[in-house]
């Protein structure tokens, strides 16, 4: 049986836990099925992605749930839930994903190097580069 | 039905379990069983459209006590 090309791209926009969790999330599931993912991060996305902001994002909650921010990490500790990063660098390594930093964004946050960003990133692009990878995507998500 | 392997995942939530499962198909022979043991309630329709998806098939789905056992046939 031959498997369906399929592509997930997301733009991953947002820098909070309750946002990130979900891109990679759905970029876990869709590594494992075989899935091409092109994730795009941009703004509080790409803020979150600087290494040493991987576990400050993993503590922040969208500001109109901030009264559930204790909860949801309370929660998620007790799950046994990766952290958001973990997930990610684990479909990475599973499957066919590309994650892209944006360019634009990094200057805006004074990031000079991509050293300065999980390793997990693949290059450093501009929204063209994105823009001709989602192309044919089947799914297309800004998150 | 005899597994090959058996893939213990209670406790652990989506999308886990088909992670896992993803990995875990590859260490049995083709034609064998995985044994998938799940607590979470996306367990079954999650393996069941991984498995659609990537050429496997779910052979057997059990339910046991407090947990559901999911036998995924590897077909390639």
């Amino acid at each position: 049986m031959a498997e369906k090309k399929s592509k997930l791209s997301i733009i991953v926009w947002s820098g909070t836990v309750d946002k990130l969790y979900p891109a990679a999330i759905l970029t876990s599931a869709a590594a494992s099925g075989g899935w091409e993912v092109e994730l795009f991060f941009t703004f509080w996305g790409l803020n979150a992605i600087r290494k040493d902001m991987l576990d400050v994002a993993q503590r922040q909650i969208d500001r109109s749930y901030e009264q559930y921010a204790q909860a949801a990490a309370e929660a998620i500790s007790k799950m046994g839930f990766p952290k958001w990063y973990e997930l990610l660098a684990q479909a990475k390594g599973m499957g066919n994903v590309r994650i892209f930093a944006c360019s634009t964004t990094m200057e805006m946050f004074g990031i000079k190097e991509k050293t300065a960003l999980a390793d997990f990133v693949d290059e450093v692009v501009g929204a063209a580069t994105f823009l001709e990878r989602a192309k044919d995507s089947t799914i297309t998500l800004f998150i | 039905m005899s597994a090959a392997r058996t893939l213990d995942v209670r406790g652990k939530f989506c999308p886990i379990p088909v992670m896992e499962t993803s990995k875990a198909i590859n260490e049995v022979p083709v034609g064998g069983i995985l044994e998938v043991l799940a607590t979470d309630p996306a367990a079954e329709p999650d393996i069941k459209a991984w498995a659609q998806r990537t050429g496997h098939e779910v052979v057997q789905v059990e339910k046991a006590e407090g947990y559901i056992r999911i036998l995924v046939k590897r077909l390639k």
